[in-house]
């Protein structure tokens, strides 16, 4: 049987991530289907039939659909799964809200947030926030998998051209209404998708030195972190914390600067491919995830290191 | 009206878990447990909402093993009514909790029923989820703010992009996230009290859902150790090496 992948857009285009589970999806089974519920949603679904890895799209349109509410998904979806042995998202708040809605209606046990697919049925998926890994075989006969779109890298996204298929949309669910989506926007990286991450902890002393956070972050076009001990101390929002109870990075390179490395905040960068931790003691547990360490007081080095950038004739973006 | 709160019995937050020599899962002899976080904020609103007198009656609700009745219990002593333990040997999958949570809704009939967006233990964030579609009750997932309005809630969720505002008929669920409120801490007084509260036991086996495992357990490891890094002896040094060895900037 094919496997079903749900595309994550916004009408007019897909969602990144939505590359990076086509690429997971595709190593699930064969012949990968990717299904578009959404409302006029024509550009974003003739993209999906450019990916070379889908051998089929079928799209669902109806004003109901415009917002994306897992209640008026989920019903659409369980009566396609019929012919699908996986049921394919991404774990992202999208996916999260919506495959245990379809997971639950098929009586089938949802294997969340995978991070590899080691067969059909057998999965790798992180536990306790990263810091153990479950090999988890699921006996359901049909399989409901979100995967986490870092750990995927995205599929070619041209060159296919697979046929489009519409059906018709579900029943709208009355009690559930859309009122509003407030998108933050911001000319820096999203946090859990930038390439450089900079973060700072309880070390920076106060929310008005986090500006040697931002000015570092500006040099690098990095995203901005925070440990849970920053947030807590009311330095900087909760949006930008990383962590068990904030959210999970892996940039290309993590900057840690005045954070200690609890449990808590490893467990939410600590697969970065480069970590850089800046702190004045040496013992800090931050240093043991470190590829580079410099035991040094911050509010020296972070303006050294922005010298040192100055100099530098050309900085990745 | 009554809101339900189901709170879970995981390994504290502050515990640096470890992985059983024989790889079949984590240890948990003699290691401190705690409320799942989020389910704290779950309770902590459920009173706020009652102590605003829009709610009647709290019932917390844990599904696990006798010692789930702590967790119980820690509810009770910031402000819940009355506790419900569900029996069970061992843990559940999210499917079979969510089957077990719709028979006490059924019995109870709340208007409201909150819980955390995830058990920080399996990480599965479902059961919210799972339980509003056996109930076919909508669902407002990662919950920053609640408002009551009649016999609707108007709830902000936090979502990738940034923030979402959905409009739900009562009843409903609402899963919960860490930036709802700032969870109280139980007073002695109130410590005292809840221990003179009623906690209803059942059995799981007998409320007649099927609760067997779907997901077999292959092996549980270490996540690969980082190697170990180096020491650098300043900034310059440091910028050097992330150029031209590491070659991120």
């Amino acid at each position: 049987m094919s496997v079903l992948l749900i595309a994550e857009h916004n009408n007019q285009d897909l969602k990144p991530f939505t590359l990076n589970a086509v690429t997971a999806a595709s190593q699930m089974g064969e012949d990968l289907h990717a299904l578009i519920i959404g409302q006029n949603c024509g550009d974003a679904t003739k993209k999906l039939s450019e990916l070379p890895l889908v051998k089929k799209v079928i799209q669902v349109e109806a004003p109901h659909y415009e917002n994306f509410v897992a209640e008026n998904f989920a019903p659409v979806i369980v009566k396609l799964a019929e012919n699908y042995s996986h049921i394919v998202c991404s774990a992202n708040t999208f996916g999260k809200n919506l495959m245990p809605r379809i997971a639950a209606s098929l009586d089938t046990s949802q294997v969340s947030d995978i991070i590899k697919v080691i067969s059909q049925d057998t999965f790798l998926r992180p536990i306790y926030a990263g810091n153990a890994f479950a090999t988890v075989k699921s006996n359901d006969t049909k399989k409901c998998v979100t995967i986490r779109p870092t750990s995927f890298d995205p599929c070619e996204s041209s060159g296919g051209s697979a046929s489009i298929e519409k059906v018709e949309p579900g029943e709208e669910f009355n009690n559930t209404k859309f009122v509003k989506r407030e998108e933050i926007k911001s000319d820096r990286p999203e946090l859990g998708t930038a390439r450089v991450v900079v973060s700072g902890g309880r070390g920076m002393q106060s929310g008005d030195n986090f500006k040697l956070i931002t000015s570092l972050a500006d040099k690098l076009n990095a995203a901005i972190g925070a440990s849970r001990a920053a947030v807590d101390a009311g330095y900087i929002g909760n949006d930008h914390q990383v962590g068990q109870t904030g959210k999970v990075v892996v940039p290309d390179l993590y900057i840690a600067v005045g954070i200690s490395g609890a449990i808590q905040h490893l467990a939410g960068m600590k697969e970065s491919k480069v970590i850089v931790a800046i702190n004045k003691d040496g013992e800090a547990p931050i240093f043991s995830v470190a590829d580079y360490g410099l035991e040094a007081d911050l509010f020296e080095a972070v303006p050294q290191f922005l010298d040192e950038l100055n100099k530098l004739n050309t900085i990745q973006k | 009206m009554k809101i339900l709160v189901a709170v879970k019995r995981v390994i504290d937050y502050n515990v640096q878990i470890r992985v059983k020599e024989d790889n079949t899962g984590v240890v948990t002899d003699n290691v401190k447990m705690s409320t799942n976080p989020p389910d704290d904020n779950a309770i902590e609103e459920a009173v706020k909402i009652k102590e605003a007198g829009k709610a009647t009656e709290v019932i917390a609700v844990s599904v696990g093993e006798e010692k789930a009745q702590e967790t119980v219990r820690k509810a009770l002593a910031v402000g819940a009514d009355k506790g419900i333990l569900i029996k069970t040997d061992g843990v559940l999958e999210p499917l079979a909790v969510s089957k077990l949570l719709q028979k006490i809704v059924e019995k109870e009939k709340p208007d409201l029923v909150f819980m955390g967006k995830q058990a920080i233990d399996d990480d599965c964030n479902q059961t919210g989820q799972m339980l509003s579609a056996l109930l076919n009750w909508p669902q407002a997932t990662f919950a920053s703010k609640i408002e009551i309005k009649d016999k609707k809630l108007e709830v902000t969720r936090e979502i990738d992009e940034g923030l979402e505002t959905i409009e739900i008929g009562i009843p409903a669920i609402v899963t919960c996230d860490l930036r709802l409120n700032e969870p109280r801490y139980a007073s002695l007084p109130n410590i005292m009290k809840a221990k003179k509260k009623p906690i209803e036991q059942i059995n799981a086996s007998d409320l007649g859902v099927d609760t067997s495992a779907r997901i077999e357990h292959i092996k549980v490891e270490e996540p690969p150790k980082r190697k170990a890094g180096i020491k650098v002896s300043s900034v310059a040094e440091l910028v050097q090496k992330l150029k031209n060895e590491a070659k991120v900037i």
